[in-house]
């Protein structure tokens, strides 16, 4: 292993906070990958009698939902969702928000202006709301929560990378690549952007955790792929029984809270170790 | 001179953006499932074909799309936002009645996060080398990685099914006609969990922003000097430090703000608030697309008239800022 990449985990490993968010989140997509194994049948089915509290009947440890459910089905169903549409949506964000932001900054001028302009059109709107409009216009599925999660979430990707590219282009060896005749897109793609990787990648990881509440909100409201078990669905399936089985809504609001907690440390934790000269004032 | 002239450039280019926004509106009426007809009548005259054809006919659904563009741009510029058939009241009417019970909600939520987002950070960046500051960033993390609208239904759980300290949902008590002061504290009654919980996620995110901005404040030059001087760090920190590190803060905490009118959806939701929010919910629940884009518009509006605030705000507070904008 070449000696970046070890003082880079090293740095990495000695975040506790970080490696906390990184046990939770291989305890969750342990769970998410062996949903089907563990509960092959479709978590939509009824299985007991209905709402079962947690422990009441062996072989349901987290009870039955309000029709019968299980709810420790749904929610091993429910982690694949959320990881699932969380990493592909912030995948699209970043198909979006990196060229975007690599043209502006690198040619400036009248295409940073308009593609900027039009940052700032998206920024304007309101995100969550937006989202909402699209998902029930395009049909709520598992791709139309996909795209409105990635409409609302390039704009940020585009501004920092644009900031990169401005600082970076001004560099020596951006300047040399010019002078020895490389094209272009051949400075953006192999000069400037490996350089400009690791900021994305901290963005990145916060953005799989935004991505994930965006999605459960969507599916809390009635958006959710009717198709998917999701935890946003769960909770808001529960929300008018609240009072006779406060569990129901409290078990999958656990979940998430963990997974997008456990992303935010672990983006926390990439951030100081990718820029350690500019390690946030701690101790 | 120069101030006005800068918030005719500001104005224009809010015009210009809602005129942006109107035009995704209407692009966004004519990728919803069903002809726009449809649509517009919510569904709910779908089976009135006499109807429907007049619709066709009243916006020239036949016609080009520029010119029903035009249209559509000429009956917003006329306020006239179309008809909820599932409602039956026009869509403008609809959001009139709801607006200030959304306003109250998240103006309260704004005041509220603002106030203790500074505080929390405040301390936070004054303890930063103690456990007590680390203690609430924890915290912020905490609420910065919460579900809104799961917050808000474990605020019902333990404030009004457990406790029983304050009411579950509503905007008032049902049945009780109170008028004055008691009807004033009914309703402050019933804000008090839809706008903690709405504000909670907003207030972790300016808590992080006040430490971050202070933090950098306190590594500049005049901060030295100031504890050179021999002045108490109390002092330092509430003079010099504070002072410089809000200004920023102000700024993005407005651009955020906005985004609450977004959250106020779920938390509407929850607490049966009879805002727009609850009202977007309502027309998503009735599939009524027209209502829904209508309030689209709306939410878009507010956004952009808080930001135009902010940046006068601002402009007025901090003279140094000349332009750039």
């Amino acid at each position: 292993m070449n000696p970046m990449t070890t003082s880079f985990m090293a740095r990495f490993a000695q975040n506790r906070g970080a490696m906390v968010g990184l046990l939770i989140l291989a305890l969750v997509l342990l769970l998410a990958v062996c949903a089907p194994l563990l509960y092959p049948e479709s978590p939509w089915r009824m299985v007991q009698r209905p709402f079962l509290a947690p422990g009441e009947v062996a072989g349901f440890p987290l009870g039955t939902d309000t029709m019968g459910r299980d709810v420790a089905a749904g929610l091993a169903h429910g982690a694949w969702v959320s990881l699932l549409i969380g990493l592909v949506s912030t995948a699209v964000a970043l198909s979006i928000g990196v060229p975007l932001g690599a043209l502006a900054g690198y040619f400036g001028g009248r295409v940073d202006d308009v593609l900027m302009r039009l940052t700032e059109f998206f920024q304007t709107i309101p995100n969550f709301a937006l989202a909402i409009v699209l998902v029930a216009i395009l049909e709520p599925s598992t791709s139309s929560i996909v795209l409105a999660i990635a409409v609302v979430s390039w704009p940020p990707v585009a501004r920092l990378v644009r900031g990169e590219f401005l600082s970076l282009k001004r560099r020596e060896y951006v300047e040399a690549a010019l002078l020895v005749g490389q094209r272009h897109r051949d400075i953006i793609i192999k000069q400037i952007l490996p350089n400009a990787l690791s900021p994305i990648i901290v963005l990145a990881s916060l953005m799989v955790a935004t991505a994930i509440l965006l999605e459960s909100s969507l599916s809390f409201l009635g958006l959710g792929d009717p198709d998917t078990m999701s935890w946003g669905y769960m909770i808001g399936a529960a929300r008018t029984v609240m009072r006779q089985a406060w569990w129901l809504s409290v078990i999958p609001g656990v979940a998430i809270l963990l997974t997008v907690l456990a992303l935010n440390l672990v983006g926390e934790g990439l951030d100081d170790a990718l820029n350690p000269q500019l390690a946030r004032p701690r101790q | 001179m120069r101030y006005l002239s800068l918030i005719g450039a500001r104005l224009a280019k809010s015009v210009l953006v809602l005129l942006a926004i109107l035009v995704l509106n209407f692009f966004l009426i004519h990728m919803a499932p069903g002809d726009p007809a449809t649509v517009m009548a919510g569904e709910a005259g779908a089976t009135d074909e006499q109807f429907l054809e007049d619709l066709r006919e009243r916006f020239g659904l036949d016609k080009p799309l520029p010119i029903q563009l035009m249209h559509y741009l000429g009956g917003v510029l006329t306020l006239d936002f179309g008809y909820s058939y599932r409602q039956q009241m026009p869509v403008l009417d609809l959001v009139m009645d709801r607006l200030p019970a959304t306003l109250l909600l998240t103006g309260s939520a704004f005041a509220v996060s603002l106030l203790f987002g500074i505080l929390a950070g405040t301390m936070a960046a004054m303890r930063a080398k103690r456990p007590s500051g680390s203690i609430i960033m924890g915290l912020s993390l905490l609420f910065y990685a919460t579900p809104l609208y799961w917050v808000a239904m474990m605020a019902v759980l333990v404030f009004s099914v457990f406790l029983g300290w304050l009411p579950a949902y509503g905007y008032t008590t049902v049945g009780a006609q109170y008028t004055g002061l008691a009807y004033l504290w009914d309703v402050a009654q019933h804000l008090i969990l839809p706008a903690t919980t709405l504000g909670l996620f907003f207030m972790a995110v300016y808590t992080r922003m006040t430490r971050a901005s202070m933090l950098s404040v306190s590594q500049q030059d005049f901060v030295k000097t100031a504890h050179a001087k021999g002045l108490a760090p109390g002092v330092i920190q509430r003079r010099h430090i504070l002072r410089n590190a809000l200004l920023p803060i102000i700024t993005l905490a407005g651009l955020q703000a906005g985004q609450m009118v977004g959250g106020a959806v779920l938390t509407e939701t929850v607490f049966a608030w009879p805002g727009i929010g609850r009202l977007m919910y309502e027309s998503l629940m009735q599939r009524d697309y027209n209502l829904l884009l209508g309030i689209f518009f709306f939410c878009a509006l507010l956004v952009i008239i808080f930001n135009l605030l902010t940046d006068l705000v601002y402009r007025l507070a901090d003279p140094r800022i000349k332009e750039a904008a």
